[in-house]
Parts: C-alpha cells; sequence; structure tokens
C-alpha cells in the first residue's frame, strides 16, 4: 500500500513508451493537449483516440487503467455533459417539455466537450501511467533549467517533489502510528458526522505537524552537513539521454498535429 | 607516531543566544589521526554541540576548532571541512534524502560535483564497505533502523573522509541495530584508519571506545581511556552517568572486601578476574 502512493499511477513495465526520455514525454503531452484542443470534429477524435489506443499499446498498459484516471473526475465530466446539453440553443428539437429543451446540436456539444475532458484526462494519465514521479521531477527539473536565467528555482522545485516523495510513506507510518495512539486513548475518527469527525482530526493534526517540522529542521542540517548547497556546481547520477526512439515519437506526434490540423481546415463545420 | 592532530579545539565556547548560557564552555581537545574516540554526557551536556562545531554546522563563540587544518571559522573552508568530517545523526529517518538507496548515497557525490562515471563505483564501494550492496536499489522506507543508519554511513563514506562523526547515532534503535551500526564503524575505524568521534550516552559502546570524554554542562570533566574513567565509579555517579554494569558490580564487591583490581569493563573480563581469585589453579593453566 506505501509502495502505491509513492509510486502513484506508475505503471511499472519494461516498454518503449517507459524508457523514452520524461522530458520528450513531458513536450509530448502537452503536444497532445494542444491536438485536443484543436480537433475540432468527431474525426479528429477518432484520430486521437487511435493514437491513445495504440501508444496505450505500445506501453503495455491495460486500457482499462487509463480510463481508470477518469474516475476521480466522472463528477465534473457528468457535469460538462448536462450542462452543454440543457444550455445550448439548437433549432432541431429532439425533446420539449416543461423549461427542459434537448436539441440535436445540444447533444452533439455536449458529447463534444465531455469527450474532450476524458481526451485530456486520458493523455496525461497515459504519461504519469509510464513514468516515475522520480523521473517526472528530473525531466521538470531539466525542462526548467533555461528558466533558471530568470531566477526560476528550477533545482529546488525538483529537490522538493523529491523529499516529498521521499518522505510521504515516512509521514503515513508517522499518521497510523498517532492514530493508533490516540485511539489507544479513546479518540474517535470513525463516527459522528462531517464536523464532529474533521474535529477529530485536530489531535491527529497537530502532532502530525509538530514532528513533520521538526523532520525538516532535521534534514536540512543533515543536507548541509553531506555538502547540499544548491543546484549549483551539482552533477548527477542519474543523466538522461535523448535517443532514437525519442525522435520517432516526436515524429508520431508531428504527424498527429498535422492530421488534426488538416481535419480543422477540411471539415471546419461540417458538424456545427 | 608523531602525527598533525586530526581535531583541534581550541578554548572553545558556544552559546546559542545572546544572553543563554553557554553551551559549551572554553573546552581544549586534541584528536589524533585513526583515534575512537567516545564522548559521554547525559542530555543537554553540550555533547552534540561539540559534534555540531566539528562538522562546522556551528561556528564557536569563542576559540578555534581546527579540523584536519582547516578552521571552521573560514567560510570558503566549510565544505572541504563537511566532507573530510562527515557525520551521522540520531534519527535514521531524516537524514536519507533520496527515494532509493543508491541515490541517497549519490547525494553527496552529487553536492561535491564529482563527474557521473566516477560516482558507480564510489557508490559501490561505500555500499559494499557497509555491506548494504544487496539494497542498492530499494526504497529507504522499506529498511530496518540498522540499516538506514548503514546506508547514511555509505552516504559519507562515499565522500572519502576522515573522520565520522557519529551524533547519538544508535539511540533510536533496537539492540541489534545498535550492534550493527557501531560493528560497522568500528571495522571503518581499524580497516581504513578513519578517527572516529562517537557521541553517545550508552556507557557499554562508550567502553568500546580507545578513549572516552566524558561531557557535563559543557566542561570536559574527564578525558581518558574507558578503564580509567570507568574506575572512578563514584565520580561518574555524581554526574549522572551510569558505569557498566560489571564495572559497578566490581567496586561493589571491591568495597566488600574482595581483591578485584580496577579496569574491569565487560562480563568476560569480570569472568576472569573472578576466577583468579576463587580458583588460582585453573586460571593458572
Amino acid at each position: 500500500m506505501l509502495n502505491n502512493i509513492t509510486m502513484g499511477q506508475y505503471y511499472p513495465v519494461d516498454s518503449r513508451v517507459h524508457r523514452l526520455d520524461p522530458r520528450i514525454k513531458l513536450i509530448l503531452t502537452i503536444a497532445f493537449i494542444v491536438a485536443v484542443f484543436l480537433a475540432h470534429s468527431f474525426v479528429g477524435y477518432v484520430i486521437l483516440a487511435g493514437f491513445l489506443f495504440l501508444s496505450c499499446r505500445l506501453a503495455c498498459v491495460p486500457f482499462r487503467l487509463l480510463l481508470k484516471g477518469l474516475k476521480p473526475l466522472r463528477m465534473i465530466i457528468i457535469l460538462t455533459f448536462l450542462l452543454n446539453l440543457f444550455f445550448t440553443p439548437g433549432d432541431d428539437v429532439w425533446v420539449s417539455f416543461w423549461i427542459v429543451r434537448i436539441t440535436r446540436e445540444a447533444f452533439l456539444q455536449a458529447l463534444f466537450y465531455s469527450l474532450r475532458l476524458v481526451f485530456l484526462v486520458a493523455g496525461t494519465s497515459l504519461l504519469t501511467l509510464t513514468t516515475s514521479p522520480i523521473a517526472l521531477s528530473d525531466g521538470i527539473e531539466l525542462l526548467l533549467t533555461p528558466l533558471k536565467k530568470i531566477h526560476f528555482p528550477a533545482h529546488e522545485l525538483a529537490m522538493m517533489m523529491t523529499i516529498a516523495l521521499r518522505f510521504i510513506p515516512t509521514l503515513l507510518e508517522e499518521t497510523d502510528k498517532i492514530m493508533k495512539a490516540q485511539m489507544a486513548r479513546g479518540a474517535d475518527f470513525e463516527s459522528g458526522n462531517l464536523l464532529s469527525r474533521a474535529r477529530a482530526m485536530v489531535p491527529l493534526l497537530v502532532p502530525l505537524f509538530v514532528s513533520a517540522f521538526r523532520r525538516a529542521g532535521d534534514l536540512a542540517l543533515a543536507m548541509e552537513s553531506r555538502c547540499y548547497h544548491g543546484g549549483e556546481g551539482r552533477t548527477r547520477l542519474r543523466v538522461l539521454k535523448i535517443t532514437r526512439s525519442d525522435w520517432i515519437a516526436c515524429g508520431v506526434l508531428a504527424v498527429l498535429l498535422g492530421l488534426i490540423i488538416l481535419e480543422g481546415i477540411v471539415l471546419k463545420g461540417v458538424l456545427f | 607516531m608523531h602525527t598533525e592532530p586530526q581535531i583541534l579545539l581550541k578554548d572553545v565556547s558556544f552559546t546559542y543566544e545572546e544572553d543563554a548560557s553557554p553551551a559549551l564552555s572554553h573546552a581544549s581537545v586534541t584528536i589524533r589521526p585513526g583515534e575512537f574516540v567516545a564522548v559521554l554526557g547525559h542530555n543537554g551536556s553540550g555533547k552534540s554541540t561539540l559534534a555540531k562545531l566539528i562538522n562546522a554546522l556551528y561556528q564557536p563563540t569563542e576559540g578555534n576548532v581546527i579540523v584536519c587544518g582547516y578552521d571552521t571559522k573560514e567560510e570558503k573552508l566549510v565544505w572541504e571541512i563537511r566532507r573530510r568530517a562527515g557525520m551521522i545523526f540520531q534519527n535514521p529517518d531524516n537524514q536519507i534524502v533520496a527515494t532509493i538507496v543508491k541515490e541517497d548515497v549519490a547525494f553527496g557525490l552529487e553536492n561535491l560535483g564529482v563527474p557521473t562515471e566516477e560516482m558507480l563505483p564510489r557508490i559501490e564501494q561505500a555500499l559494499s564497505a557497509v555491506r548494504m550492496n544487496k539494497y542498492a536499489d530499494s526504497a529507504p522506507h522499506t529498511l530496518s533502523g540498522g540499516q538506514k543508519q548503514r546506508v547514511a554511513i555509505a552516504g559519507i563514506l562515499a565522500m572519502e573522509p576522515s573522520v565520522i562523526i557519529a551524533d547519538e547515532a544508535t539511540a533510536m534503535l533496537d539492540p541489534s541495530g545498535r550492534k550493527e551500526v557501531l560493528d560497522t564503524i568500528r571495522m571503518l575505524n581499524r580497516t581504513k584508519g578513519i578517527t572516529v568521534v562517537w557521541i553517545t550516552h550508552f556507557m557499554e559502546e562508550a567502553a568500546l571506545a580507545d578513549r572516552i570524554l566524558v561531557v557535563t554542562d559543557g566542561a570536559i570533566e574527564a578525558d581518558g581511556t574507558p578503564a580509567e574513567i570507568f574506575d572512578r565509579v563514584e565520580k561518574m555517579q555524581q554526574m549522572h552517568l551510569d558505569v557498566p554494569p560489571m564495572t559497578a558490580l566490581a567496586d561493589a564487591l571491591r568495597k566488600d572486601g574482595m581483591p578485584l583490581p580496577a579496569g574491569i569493563l565487560t562480563v568476560e573480563d569480570f569472568v576472569q578476574e573472578v576466577e583468579k581469585i576463587l580458583c588460582p589453579s585453573k586460571s593458572a593453566t
């Protein structure tokens, strides 16, 4: 269970997609998001769906895992669908009673926008499923390095992510320990309404925060004593290299973007 | 052997805040290369302050601390000192930075700017020196306390230090973890000649050192070999320090008229001496 949390969604298998450079994967994910927004019709969506499905196969990730990422967002997706369905004006009325009026145009638009959300989530899930959090933080650091010129703390950001990942299991264990200690003294975390349950969390959170700050102080001292002095002049154990498959992946994404743009020009106004 | 001192404290005082009473006052100590020095003291005696002064985490308010020939007051030299005098802390969890063991060992090397090709062999060497090479790819939270401390030692060892300072490194461990860590440090002291400053409140651990410094209320009360220190049983107890149980037992028996010699620290010592008295013929053979 603890491993699950630090690894996030990461699905640890060895595939071509997993082995891509995290920097490239980040850029490609952004390109995919752009493609989703550029798509103008359901034809474009078919192309995007095909791309997602194929990359999923290539990554050896079960397709249902990609859809599992949608679960936390299902309310937003449903809401988007309903709002668009009821409030989009149109001529071709399908259903009409009381104040509700559903038209063909409204239905298509609702479907279109909620599918856009589905694509966005599924596309980014593919990134987190195939890239370990630590590789991601490396990728982010290196991508943001040029911003150091304008004093953007790229290294610090990545270091913070690493430390957070390192301490999540430690703090979880501690939470568990404090919870048991408080329960042994009669604390009740499970019953009561939302408010009383929230109040029951106070004796859990206060010691946890105190200990987290103490740990932070200790760690800062330990890091300093191991000669940590920021990102300057630092070398790295993990070196990222761009390989041929990274260029191929970029090529594939370029073709995808091209197709979507073409679709936008050719089919403009066909569905709407 | 006549060598330069590895660590030299010259009339050092340290005060945390302006008007607080000093955590350490007028301490002078010389530690030679390769020595295993235990620093004993109860809570708040100033022993931890001593460690942090040697690692240049603190600057002395008065006096000078010289480590491997470098004065800790010179800001430019701080990194040189910290590379040469590595420090292990009490809480095994709060000194591991990375999510994977070998990356944590690499942390110090990354900070020093060691080229990537050089890192891997140094990490491997350091991990095998503490017998943790099997765990190179493990996550720290899956290790035991003793194993985590050994990873911390490896992290320091990779920087090729001349001194290791352990600030109560065994205080939060179970007995087997404690033995694990202490054995590792003693082995490094013997085989690699690394100077060890072992800060502790466990008498049994201090008894294994070459030399003991007793710190009370910010002053160095006593300095000598374990046998010399522990024979002053009453004085130790006055300083709220325990003596090893066998030393205390020998002391009590001596007061009752049993002619036991001084310098008994372990069960083996005790058995040997008692045997000599009770059956002199047997021990002669």
